[in-house]
């Protein structure tokens, strides 16, 4: 009895070895995801030059060109944080709600509300101009956050009471969040038949590093603005939240595993809708931050999908607050950089192809891929 | 007690279907540690052993499910090689399995002529549905072509299942626990079917892990334990129940705990006239009354799916009841949040621990704090002190013998007694008034179920009303001190416990009752409840 | 304002929200989930603007605008069936991906000028049956008379005929097929590239019929969100899916044409004398998917319907500890 079995059945052959693909039963090292994610950036931005060579550009400029563009000098990498500071808000919104298993696309749209919230303070207007500062900010700041978790408390309360899917609803208040402030733009609030409003008084801007320039020159030209600080504290509010606070493991569990949550004993409806509005908060702070904080003026053009690159960030970033921000000035530099990239939509090519491959990669992380001798045994 | 006389040398038959030296492992478990099994044509051959014994991989090897990493199969004498069950299929071997293959949405015909060539294009079932209908009749499976599968009872849906094997040919057809889910009667019908199938020739592998029913209807067995064979394609009518027993467990099986006498208390949990609908919309229980005391035990038995989980949803606050009330220490719980069951000392150990009793990404800590994290000392205002949880994660894991690398660890990367542990200690540790129980010990291995009959012993002691809902019949019988029966959303009866009775008599009457009988109408009854 | 003109538009733009939806229904049924339809549909309108543009074809164009699309949605297919990763964040993933592809290969397509458009007919006979005629069969591009045809045949396939009902095996309970020989995987591989070609033809539409040109992302305008949400308003049956397009088509030209004239019902035209006021007409469609699908989603909870099972899973054969 001691046939192998390839011998009496020819036709399948055996390479005397395959790959196999074993479930994953301990965690991988810890730093295995990074190298995993690492390797998978890189193979993205090998494609990615792939392609534009194809367009007829040079991939090795181009991507010196990113770098020198983002990190090059102190000038320039101030403008590298101006762009980071909102992606940073609003990958904490993603991260918030896929904490919980729920997609939040609506950043975006949230985003819009948020710079609508505290141009209305500015513009309605519900604060006299020669508001001190420290009055002006907050309120706007407090606006900015409320109509944003206005935005995201519709999206939630249809998920939670009718079970409506919510990536489809929060893309929906995205365009309808454009015209909305599109509306205001034209119509209400323009400046002279211009597509924008009148600039905000100086009392409601929020401060920058080059406002001191007269007292620290080292600062001139610097637009960082206050919008990191704010951001900066999200992350760690957030980070508190998720970890330290009953909400948050309250979230957590929720997210991990609904019907555990439900025998629990918690209420899963009202989480969904408070989640959904405390998503929708931060990416309204991240509207107020850029409208106070860069721009100075409501206008259309404000947002270069930050919603959707958050999404992104907070994926690639494990939803971890902290890598949150490193992810984000990532981007934002790629951001920057790409504005002066011809053709235009190569920054979200590789944003897409980025993303495709960390996706793809995290197969890694949950399957062993081994080669294995199959040895025949009579 | 009949055994197969129809082939009374069945050791002369020819050998249809010879397994050789079957290894199969999958991450950390050998699952089929070199395995030799033959079966011979026009016989009922059992393959016996304890859950998670390799059975289902074996006969998962041989379906073609999956491949073996060594080994070889022969059928009728030809050497095989299945990459899918289709090819098993075509070679004539068919599985009906513990869990049915089949797509709900879809009718009895459709399921059955799923993945066939014919019919070529268009889909004009009229003809199929009576050919099928015919091919049942001829079997002894009733039912009906055109209904839709999940309309179909589970006995309704196994018949389904053997039909689409039998429409495809298959000569040799391997039962997966096919009783598992049927009442008595049914599976005296299942027996039916399977005895006229080898009569036509045809013959059977029968996994079970009831040495009862193996006692009544194989010609052989060979049983398995921990992925190796202990005895192999003995035949049934020259061994006894206890060897076999012996056999599939290595040890004396020790049938009893020190069960101490105790006198129960006051009625901790009354369920008065209890009704409720499944999801579907059916009615799940049709007026349940029961009680509990403090410091005992009460078991409720019946087969799998007569309303045992719609009770336990309600009475843990996870489903709505259309009619009756479930009251805790004389306050009404039924149709209120689960929470209140929760803060008034209901704990719950639920069916299905991976699912529905943990979070498997978070850690052991995160898991045992899920009834404890809104009160100190876990709890510190609208924040959680971590310390404080991380110790008492600690104490839990020494006290109840959880074996984990740390407390930090996921619980997804636990095995099921462990994880049952964890949940244990998790509602134990709530020093609860009452405890649900439901199924405690399915598929853990005998050390562990000893285990947890022992804590659930401890619970009775310390005064804790235990509602203990088990479809193994020794269980109830060695841990309860009373039992009811529920069979189709109604209470049969109920039936003490005691030392003066004679076991076999309260088997043979939840027997009954759980078959459809209401105790009154049992004979000798009165003397006995 | 004639409302059989701007029907008979909306027609011409729900054929493009019907041949995205019909291909998310096939995909979606055999229990994939492909939020890339955005992005196919925007590759889609771009490769066959510009492969029209540079041949002159617009049929050559339709071909390989659902080539472009069909062979990008393998990758999510790849990602999501191979290696079994999360359904909707590839399908974001995909998204991005294809939009970034369309706007770089695109980029200055929009100065193309003319190009050759689809042939325009009118149905001879059909056309003259009153309120219908002028709506359905007058003066549309070949390709809706394509919609007319797909949507039965889609219906017949998907449940009259045998690889329909492998289909929908694979998507309810994928385990049922796969012990039956089926082989999953492959099945799912192909309805992704059916709704592939469906979201690239789509784009087609667009960009060779209904608006010619090319407008960067603008094109495609949500769209492709709209026919997700479709899908699931339809209860992923093709002739809800059609009435649901259609419908939708309508008031998206309802609200273009609503702001031309000077008298509505012959009171004065709010929109005419108040042009911002279209920033809200502009809101409508978005705000109308999102009430189509608090309605779809109620009737799923109502009738226990809902979706294919296995929707949004991946499958893995012979999973060990049920």
């Amino acid at each position: 009895m001691s046939e192998i079995a390839s011998e009496s059945s020819p036709k399948k052959r055996r390479l005397g070895f395959k790959i196999q693909l074993e479930p994953r039963l301990s965690e991988p090292p810890r730093w295995y995801p990074f190298v995993i994610s690492l390797g998978a950036i890189i193979i993205a931005l090998i494609i990615g030059g792939i392609i534009l060579a194809a367009v007829g550009g040079d991939p090795f400029r181009t991507y010196a060109h990113i770098g020198r563009a983002a990190f090059g000098s102190a000038g320039v990498f101030s403008d590298t944080i101006v762009k980071a500071t909102p992606l940073i808000l609003v990958s904490l919104a993603a991260s918030v709600a896929f904490r919980m298993g729920l997609w939040n696309i609506g950043a975006e749209g949230q985003f819009f509300l948020g710079a609508f919230g505290a141009s209305a303070v500015v513009l309605t207007p519900l604060l006299p101009v020669d508001t001190p500062r420290w009055i002006f900010i907050p309120v706007m700041m407090l606006a900015g956050i409320l109509a944003g978790a206005l935005w995201g408390f519709i999206p939630g309360l249809l998920k939670a009471r009718y079970n409506v899917n919510e990536i489809i609803t929060t893309l929906m208040m995205n365009y309808i969040a454009v015209s909305w402030n599109n509306f205001f733009i034209f119509a209400v609030w323009s400046e002279r038949g211009f597509q924008m409003s009148p600039v905000f008084p100086k009392n409601a801007w929020l401060p920058r590093l080059t406002d001191y320039a007269a007292s620290i020159p080292l600062f001139r030209g610097l637009t960082t603005h206050f919008g990191l600080i704010l951001a900066l504290g999200a992350a760690v509010v957030v980070w508190f939240v998720t970890y330290r606070s009953r909400w948050g493991y309250e979230i957590r569990l929720i997210g991990d595993n609904p019907r555990a949550a439900k025998y629990a004993g918690l209420n899963i409806k009202r989480n969904i809708i408070l989640v959904m509005m405390f998503s929708g908060a931060l990416a309204g702070l991240a509207g107020m931050s850029e409208i106070t904080g860069v721009v100075h003026r409501l206008q259309g053009a404000i947002s270069p999908g930050y919603g959707f690159t958050g999404i992104i960030i907070a994926w690639l970033a494990k939803l971890n607050p902290f890598a949150i921000v490193l992810v984000s000035v990532l981007f934002g530099a790629l951001i920057l950089a790409g504005r002066e990239i011809q053709p235009s939509g190569i920054p979200k090519m590789i944003q897409g192809i980025i993303l495709v491959s960390l996706i793809a990669s995290d197969f890694l992380l949950r399957y062993r891929v081994r080669l294995v001798r199959t040895a025949e045994e009579a | 007690m009949t055994q197969t006389e129809h082939h009374p040398e069945a050791k002369d038959h020819e050998i249809v279907v010879e397994m050789r030296g079957i290894v199969k492992r999958f991450p950390g478990v050998v699952a089929n540690d070199h395995v030799d099994f033959n079966l011979r044509r026009g016989e009922i051959h059992a393959l016996l052993g304890e859950n998670g014994a390799g059975k289902s991989t074996l006969m998962n090897v041989l379906a073609g499910l999956y491949q073996q990493e060594a080994g070889t199969i022969r059928v009728n004498s030809r050497l095989v090689e299945f990459s899918s069950p289709k090819d098993a299929i075509d070679a004539g071997i068919g599985m009906v399995h513990q869990h049915f293959m089949l797509v709900p949405s879809q009718t009895v015909t459709e399921n059955i002529l799923l993945g066939l060539d014919k019919p070529r294009f268009r889909l004009l079932l009229n003809q199929y549905d009576k050919v099928i209908a015919e091919l049942g009749e001829r079997f002894g499976l009733q039912i009906d072509p055109r209904a839709k599968v999940w309309q179909l009872s589970v006995g309704e849906q196994q018949r389904v299942e053997i039909i689409k094997m039998l429409y495809r040919g298959a000569q040799v057809l391997i039962m997966d626990e096919p009783t598992a889910v049927l009442a008595p009667q049914e599976i005296e019908g299942l027996f039916n079917t399977l005895r006229s199938m080898t009569a036509e020739g045809k013959s059977i592998i029968f996994i079970s892990h009831k040495l009862q029913e193996v006692m009544e209807i194989s010609d052989r067995v060979t049983v398995l334990r921990k992925g190796k064979v202990t005895a192999a394609g003995l035949l049934t009518k020259e061994i006894t129940r206890q060897e076999l027993a012996h056999q599939m467990v290595g040890r004396e099986v020790i049938f009893h705990l020190d069960k101490q006498d105790k006198q129960p208390g006051e009625v901790v949990l009354a369920v008065e006239n209890l009704h409720a609908e499944n999801d579907k919309g059916l009615p799940a229980l049709r007026g349940v009354s029961l009680n509990v005391r403090a410091g005992e035990i009460v078991g409720l038995a019946g087969v799998a799916g007569n309303g045992q989980r719609e009770l336990a949803q309600v009475l843990t606050g996870l489903r709505d009841c259309t009619q009756g009330k479930v009251l805790l220490k004389g306050e009404s719980i039924n149709n209120r949040p689960a929470r209140l069951g929760i803060r008034m000392g209901l704990a719950h150990i639920p069916e299905d621990r991976t699912h529905v009793g943990s979070a498997p990404n978070l850690s052991v800590t995160d898991n045992v704090i899920m009834k404890k994290y809104r009160k100190p000392p876990i709890a510190r205002g609208w924040m959680l002190d971590i310390p404080a949880a991380t110790q008492f994660a600690e104490e839990l894991k020494q006290a109840y013998d959880i074996i984990v690398p740390s407390v930090e660890t996921p619980v997804r990367l636990l095995s099921g007694g462990n994880l049952q542990r964890v949940i244990l200690a998790r509602e134990i540790s709530s020093e609860p008034v009452v405890m649900i129980a439901m199924q405690p010990t399915r598929g853990l291995d005998v050390g562990a179920i000893e285990g947890v009959h022992r804590l659930l012993l401890a619970q009775r002691q310390a005064d804790s009303a235990i509602l203990l809902v088990s479809e193994e019949l020794e269980e109830l019988l060695s841990l309860s001190d009373r039992i009811y029966v529920i069979y189709e959303g109604r209470i049969m009866g109920e039936v003490k416990v005691t030392s003066e009775k004679s076991e076999d008599k309260i088997i043979e009457m939840l027997g009954l009752m759980m078959t459809g009988t209401p105790l009154e109408q049992i004979d000798g009854a009165a003397n006995h409840v | 304002m004639d409302p059989l003109i701007f029907l008979q538009a909306g027609v011409a733009t729900g054929t493009v929200l019907l041949f995205a939806a019909l291909g998310e229904v096939f995909a979606e049924r055999s229990g994939v989930l492909n939020l890339g339809v955005e992005g196919m549909m925007l590759l889609g309108a771009m490769s066959a603007f510009s492969v029209a543009v540079s041949t002159n074809n617009p049929w050559l164009g339709v071909i390989v605008a659902m080539l472009a699309s069909g062979l990008i949605s393998q990758i999510h297919a790849f990602i999501v069936i191979t290696l079994q990763a999360d359904q909707v964040v590839s399908g974001l993933a995909l998204t991005f991906l294809g939009t970034g592809i369309s706007l770089v290969f695109g980029e200055g397509l929009s100065k193309a000028g003319a190009v050759a458009l689809l042939p325009k007919f009118s149905v001879p006979l059909l056309t003259q049956i009153p309120v219908l005629g002028p709506i359905f069969f007058t003066n549309h591009s070949v390709l809706v008379y394509v919609g007319y045809i797909l949507t039965p045949l889609a219906w017949y396939y998907i449940n009259r005929t045998r690889p329909g009902m492998h289909l929908r095996a694979v998507g309810e309970y994928p385990a049922a097929a796969d012990t039956l020989g089926i082989s999953v995987y492959r099945l799912r591989y192909f309805y992704v590239f059916v709704g592939g070609l469906l979201a690239g033809l789509a784009g087609a539409t667009i960009s060779l019929a209904v608006s010619p040109g090319w407008f960067s992302e603008l094109t495609t305008a949500g769209m492709g969100w709209i026919a997700v949400g479709l899908v699931i308003f339809a209860q992923w049956d093709p002739f809800r899916a059609a009435f649901g397009a259609y419908a939708f088509g309508a008031l998206r030209r309802l609200i273009l044409d609503i702001q031309g004239p000077l008298t509505l019902f012959g009171l004065r035209n709010p929109f005419y004398y108040n042009p911002y006021w279209g920033f809200f007409l502009q809101m409508l469609p978005y705000a109308f998917t999102i009430i189509v699908l608090v309605i779809g989603s109620r009737e799923a909870l109502r009738k226990r319907l809902g979706a294919p099972a296995a929707l949004g899973q991946p499958y893995i054969r012979g999973e060990r500890g049920l």
